[in-house]
């Protein structure tokens, strides 16, 4: 891709809104080390973008990375940040440990052979993943503790550094990539602040928060990291896991990694009932929401469920003025991984009759996860083409604009 | 008596105010409740003035006289299922000796005043070991056809700490009833604390799936092989999509748990009926035709009117079932179940 040039002055990063959504427009992917930014309108990249549209393409949306040692995210913070965390370390919601069925919860396969952890290094990242199935983009979601810290000013130097680590060392070594803000989402503010930060960068594609928060995240506390979402367009993820200080249960701790993995989508149903009935989409009319890592099967139930309570008890909640259902399929995307897998396949094409999201669901690996979703095997039935163009890149590409 | 053709399997007797237990209370937490000016356990499931709570016609705390003109109307027989949360009363004592009041107040104003009537044995879950002895209490009672817990509690019921009240009620060859509601004090989300009660209701099909899990996953049923779990109240069109889930999970982590020997969608099947109220159907009949065929319903599916909470009308479901199919959800499931 060595493409015409014009190079981003790093101030245009810190320029009013406005100004960073016109780099947004014009600017698809910036290098810092070719000191490139390629523009969509220039040949070469259009052929490439024909090239990849063809009903092949595979967006990857939940690609996951690690530091290869602590000793790089401490090359990323400051001083004072870096003393805090040597002294310290990450201190989160603790004491709710399942030890999981395999290292890291990753592939056997997927560790680098110098030790360090699964998805630290981008070579074999580009090996195992991105050549290996031919990717064209992927979208990286690191989860590395950021918002569960306590300590908030410390959270909003990760978010910074991790931010800050994502392009230097990935985005911009390997255009195929691109990243996620990280935020300390438990202070809106703080959360905000990163947000307009990075927002008119191309290389970031949405805003990353976790499934389990401390509180339901349509409360007020949460909404000043909306409202710079909406001021820069862009969706607002919420990923697998995570640890709040609540049970992942609405009954108290389970005893088992089976469990507490099993029970990620109740956690995920909370938040969609609390988005849609605290009024979040109402204050935030061009929100989405992007559900990574959560299956999908629990959807069509929780929409009746949720438009029969709201016949009865939408009094409660007068702004919600239109059926819970109506409400998500026009503001959630969802990811498909890990694939529910009905009993009989044609369940499964029942299910994505009830599902109704046809132009919502994002196809995603979760590499280097044990659970990975492999392009070829992840959908228990063979796919229309209109279907697998949709779910395996155009969605995507149509929400993030890629 | 003959052959029942409707068995309502989710009728609420709620008690007016603590007062009504003074005469069934020993004289030391009687003097207590008097002196501390306590007004007895409330977990709220119920809002008094919400919707939910009470359907045109009704109250939402309906006397024996309501209940046997509204809900007993087309029922051959009713369940009663008392929504008394001793659970959040700290004190397990006094949690113990509200829950044998109360149990003693069911007999007496209820089950010995109408025959139709069957009861639940209200438990102070909390303590399991007094919760056991209080089952040992009725389990001799023909009255009595279930042990009520609350879906809400402070660990999932999986967990082993709550055997004697497993133990107990297979004894007894009672049912577990697991109902909508509880106040165990911890969040009813895995995200905290909701503002909106339409949030906990709505959410509250979500802690079923959590103590289904549960049950299925840390071996309640390989312990208690003749155990049978009646949920409440907490829908039942999410159950195809539970049993994808946990079948699914399973296949990859079942070495972590090598004592769940079945795909946990048999477990599932084989233990669990569940009411059918609330609905939460699909607007498309279709719809709801497959999610009755994906987890096959016929057999899982009591009938239930939950008086007096309100709810859409059933006859979306009924329309789909054939004339066997509905017989088996208006009485012989349940007549199966409760060994009626």
């Amino acid at each position: 891709m060595t493409v015409p040039v014009e190079p981003i002055a790093e101030e245009t990063l810190d320029a009013p809104p406005r100004e960073r959504d016109a780099v947004k427009r014009h600017s698809v992917t910036k290098d810092r080390r070719k000191r490139y930014v390629a523009k969509p309108d220039t040949p070469a990249l259009k052929n490439a973008s024909i090239q990849t549209r063809t009903d092949k393409a595979i967006i990857d949306t939940d690609i996951h990375i690690a530091f290869p040692s602590p000793e790089t995210l401490c090359s990323y913070l400051g001083a004072r940040w870096r003393d805090y965390y040597r002294m310290f370390g990450a201190r989160g919601y603790a004491g709710s440990h399942y030890p999981r069925a395999m290292p890291n919860a990753a592939r056997h396969d997927s560790w680098p052979a110098d030790g360090a952890p699964p998805g630290s290094s981008l070579s074999l990242l580009q090996e195992q993943l991105l050549d290996e199935w031919e990717i064209e983009i992927g979208i990286l979601n690191p989860l590395l503790g950021v918002g569960e810290q306590r300590n908030l000013e410390f959270g909003a130097a990760f978010a910074r550094a991790i931010n800050t680590w994502q392009l230097a060392d990935w985005v911009e070594a390997e255009p195929r990539l691109r990243a996620s803000i990280v935020v300390p989402w438990e202070d809106g503010a703080l959360a905000a602040a990163e947000i307009d930060h990075w927002g008119g960068h191309p290389g970031f594609v949405h805003a990353l928060l976790i499934a389990r928060t401390t509180e339901p995240l349509g409360r007020r506390k949460y909404w000043p990291l909306y409202e710079a979402a909406c001021r820069h367009d862009m969706p607002v993820a919420i990923h697998f896991g995570g640890a709040g200080g609540a049970p992942i249960t609405g009954s108290g701790y389970p005893s088992h990694y089976i469990e507490d993995h099993g029970g990620m989508p109740q956690a995920f149903q909370a938040q969609v009932i609390s988005l849609i009935f605290e009024g979040v989409f109402q204050q935030f009319p061009t929100l989405r929401f992007v559900l990574i890592e959560g299956g999908f099967a629990w959807i069509p139930p929780l929409l009746w469920r949720m438009d029969n309570a709201w016949r009865k008890l939408g009094s409660e909640v007068p702004y919600v003025s239109e059926p819970p259902s109506l409400i998500f399929r026009r503001h959630f995307w969802v990811s498909t991984q890990p694939m529910e897998e009905p009993f009989q396949a044609g369940q499964f094409r029942q299910l994505l009759g009830q599902l109704d999201l046809d132009d919502h669901l994002l196809f995603a690996t979760d590499y280097p996860h044990w659970d990975f979703d492999a392009p070829d095997r992840a959908f228990p039935i063979p796919l229309d083409k209109e279907r697998r163009r949709k779910f395996m890149a155009e969605n995507a590409r149509r929400l993030y604009r890629l | 008596m003959s052959e029942p053709t409707c068995i309502d399997c989710d009728i609420h007797n709620e008690l007016p105010a603590l007062e009504t237990l003074y005469p069934y209370l020993p004289e030391y937490w009687l003097a207590y409740c008097r002196e501390s000016a306590f007004n007895g356990p409330d977990a709220d499931d119920y809002p008094a003035g919400a919707p939910t709570s009470a359907r045109d016609g009704s109250t939402s705390n309906p006397d024996l006289m309501e209940v046997q003109a509204q809900a007993l109307r087309d029922a051959d027989i009713g369940i009663l299922n008392c929504a008394y949360r001793v659970q959040s009363v700290r004190n397990e004592d006094l949690a113990a000796c509200l829950a044998t009041a109360i149990n003693c107040w069911q007999v007496e104003h209820w089950l010995e005043k109408e025959p139709r009537l069957r009861a639940s044995v209200v438990v102070p879950s909390h303590s399991p070991r007094l919760a056991a002895a209080e089952i040992d209490r009725w389990g001799g009672h023909s009255g009595f056809v279930q042990v009520i817990l609350p879906v809400r509690a402070e660990a999932p019921y999986g967990n082993r700490r709550y055997d004697p009240i497993f133990a107990a009620a297979v004894r007894h060859d009672l049912v577990i009833g697991i109902h909508f509601g509880g106040a165990p004090g911890l969040p009813p989300t895995p995200t905290g604390w909701p503002s909106y009660y339409i949030e906990e209701y709505a959410g509250m099909a979500q802690i079923f799936q959590s103590q289904v899990i549960s049950l299925v996953i840390e071996g309640v049923f390989e312990r208690f092989p003749a155990l049978r779990v009646a949920l409440i109240e907490g829908g039942f069109t999410w159950l195809p999509s539970l049993m994808w889930r946990m079948d699914k999970e399973w296949k990859g982590l079942r070495h972590n748990t090598p004592w769940v020997k079945q795909q946990p969608s048999e477990y599932m099947r084989t233990h669990l009926r569940l009411t059918m109220q609330p609905l939460d159907a699909p607007p498309n009949p279709t719809h709801l035709a497959q999610i009755l065929e994906q987890c096959g319903a016929e057999d899982l599916l009591l009938y239930a009117s939950d008086y007096p909470h309100r709810h859409e009308c059933p006859d979306i479901l009924w329309a789909l079932l054939s004339a066997e199919q509905r017989k088996k959800i208006r009485s012989a499931n349940a007549k199966a179940l409760y060994r009626l």
